[in-house]
């Protein structure tokens, strides 16, 4: 709680018409905090070419809200959650012993978990209840949830800092993580672990349908021209902060979704990276 | 043949593998020492690579891999692997000094690399004519500079047992080359076992004490002129397992081609 009026006094300080709202500073907070962790994550999405991946991890909130609902429970985070990791660990499992390529597995798969939720949540034409799930609401944004953003970004930042190099190895080559001495199943599936958790908690920030951007965005613009690891990691941080911040703050202005403005503003960034990339590597 | 310190080597007794109910390996019985090059050819399909995974303890097998180094029996020894030409993305960010640091040190590369960290990789890399490579991203390197930078990593430190997969795919003639001769010294410096599994007989031939032919089992073993001119191994492998150009009495001739795999 004294963080948080330190925060609102530190806002109050700069002379824009938008910090005199308590939601708009909350939602700063949460945009400071989470865009970093989307950023990181992200890196490793893209090199491990988990695009797709994480696109059906998003989705699969309609499943998880459709049992929270039917489970009677009033906020479906737990039961989202649970099904993102239930989804995550299938996936991981399957891979190695199906002989179906991934991308079909991960096809099936999306449109079962999306049509399932449907299905229960649209029982008696109830289903525009809930389209708040799918842009997302940044706006609307709790203390409590900012507290959590403030733990899963601790998470992020320690998972990092302790399997980052092991991760490298894993998405260059498994066999040779093994040689390491890394234990690639673990990587893996506590890396989907953490992603489900980090998508789940943030679905209600920018929605269902482009949830999935913020993770591929900061990190594919920042490829254009990264030539190592930190100066990947650093260009796609830099990049996702200034999207979330400078998205937040223009959707104020222009009265639109925060959630997909600061995914256009990610989608520029991506744009001028890959024009600019292209001059630099000739 | 080299004279091989007997007190540590790999054994493999009887050793069978089953993926997906089809038996890969049956009855492979295979022992090498340290300081020994072991070369093992056969036809695709022969088991080779899932020898070589079985050994690094990826797969599932009965039978029994026992390593004994310098007399006692060790139950997980440092094993170097230069696995067989990678199948990375080549747009990757990745630079050789990042793959070296992750494999070689806990410090993480994504907070950036300190000053003496990459001295030290750079002092590895120079062993394998590879400091050059430090910056560049492992997408831009050449088949047998990766495969330089791969072998600076499997040894560092140094490995009781190396384990080569095809290092001859998509290196050119000189770079493997290069190569064997920089395993040569390794096995004379540091009295290391290595295994090397190949299709290219003729280049590897030179550099191998021994060869086995494996395809499930192991059908002959010698020294590599003895299997190589068994007539009847070269009729019934001959056209699945080597390339005619790149037989011994012809390589002379041929030298020029690397055309396997």
């Amino acid at each position: 709680m004294i963080m948080i009026n330190f925060w609102y006094r530190l806002v109050d300080m700069f002379p824009f018409a938008w910090t005199h709202y308590v939601f708009m500073k909350n939602a700063l907070l949460a945009v400071l905090l989470i865009t970093p962790c989307f950023a990181l994550l992200g890196t490793m999405v893209v090199n491990k070419r988990m695009a797709f991946f994480t696109d059906v991890l998003g989705h699969s909130a309609f499943t998880g809200i459709a049992i929270g609902v039917l489970l009677g429970i009033q906020d479906p985070t737990l039961p989202m959650i649970a099904v993102a990791v239930a989804l995550a660990v299938a996936i991981n499992l399957l891979k190695d012993t199906t002989r179906a390529s991934v991308d079909t597995v991960l096809g099936v798969l999306f449109a079962f978990i999306v049509a399932l939720g449907i299905v229960i949540l649209s029982r008696q034409g109830g289903f525009a209840k809930y389209t708040s799930y799918l842009i997302g609401d940044i706006l609307a944004v709790s203390p409590r949830q900012i507290a959590c953003f403030l733990v899963i970004a601790i998470v992020v930042l320690v998972y990092w800092y302790a399997a980052g190099n092991a991760m490298i190895l894993t998405s260059v080559n498994s066999s040779l993580a093994r040689s390491r001495a890394v234990n690639v199943f673990l990587i893996e599936t506590s890396f989907t672990i953490l992603l489900a958790l980090v998508v789940m908690i943030s679905i209600r920030l920018a929605g269902i349908l482009i949830i999935n951007s913020l993770l591929v965005l900061p990190a594919a613009a920042s490829r254009n021209f990264a030539r190592n690891i930190h100066s990947y990691t650093q260009g796609a941080v830099i990049i996702s902060v200034f999207s979330g911040v400078t998205g937040l703050i223009v959707s104020y202005y222009w009265g639109t979704a925060s959630g997909a403005t600061i995914v256009l503003f990610a989608a520029g960034c991506y744009g001028v990276s890959a024009l600019l990339g292209r001059r630099l590597n000739r | 043949m080299r004279n091989t310190c007997k007190h540590c080597c790999t054994k493999i007794d009887n050793l069978k593998v089953k993926l997906g109910g089809n038996t890969i390996l049956d009855n492979v019985n295979v022992h090498v020492n340290c300081g020994e090059v072991v070369g093992i050819v056969g036809p695709n399909g022969a088991g080779k690579t899932t020898l070589l995974r079985t050994i690094l303890g990826e797969v599932p097998y009965q039978g029994r891999i026992a390593f004994q180094i310098s007399g006692s029996v060790s139950k997980k020894p440092k094993i170097g692997y230069v696995p067989q030409k990678l199948q990375f993305d080549f747009s990757s960010p990745i630079s050789v000094a990042d793959l070296v640091v992750s494999a070689i040190s806990f410090y993480p590369v994504w907070m950036g690399i300190n000053r003496d960290l990459l001295e030290r990789v750079k002092s590895i890399l120079s062993l394998f004519a590879a400091e050059h490579l430090l910056k560049r991203r492992i997408g831009e390197l050449s088949g047998g500079e990766l495969q330089r930078v791969l072998l600076a990593i499997a040894m560092t430190p140094g490995p009781a047992l190396l384990l080569l997969d095809e290092p001859g795919s998509g290196v050119d003639v000189k770079g493997l080359s290069l190569f064997y001769q920089l395993v040569d010294d390794l096995r004379n410096k540091h009295d290391i076992a290595v295994i090397l599994v190949t299709h290219d007989l003729a280049g590897v031939s030179s550099y191998v004490d021994r060869l086995i032919l494996l395809d499930r089992s192991v059908i002959a073993e010698g020294n590599p002129e003895a299997v190589l001119s068994n007539e009847k191994l070269v009729k019934t492998f001959g056209p699945s397992l080597w390339n005619v150009s790149l037989l011994p009495n012809l390589k002379s001739s041929k030298a020029g081609k690397n055309d396997h795999d």
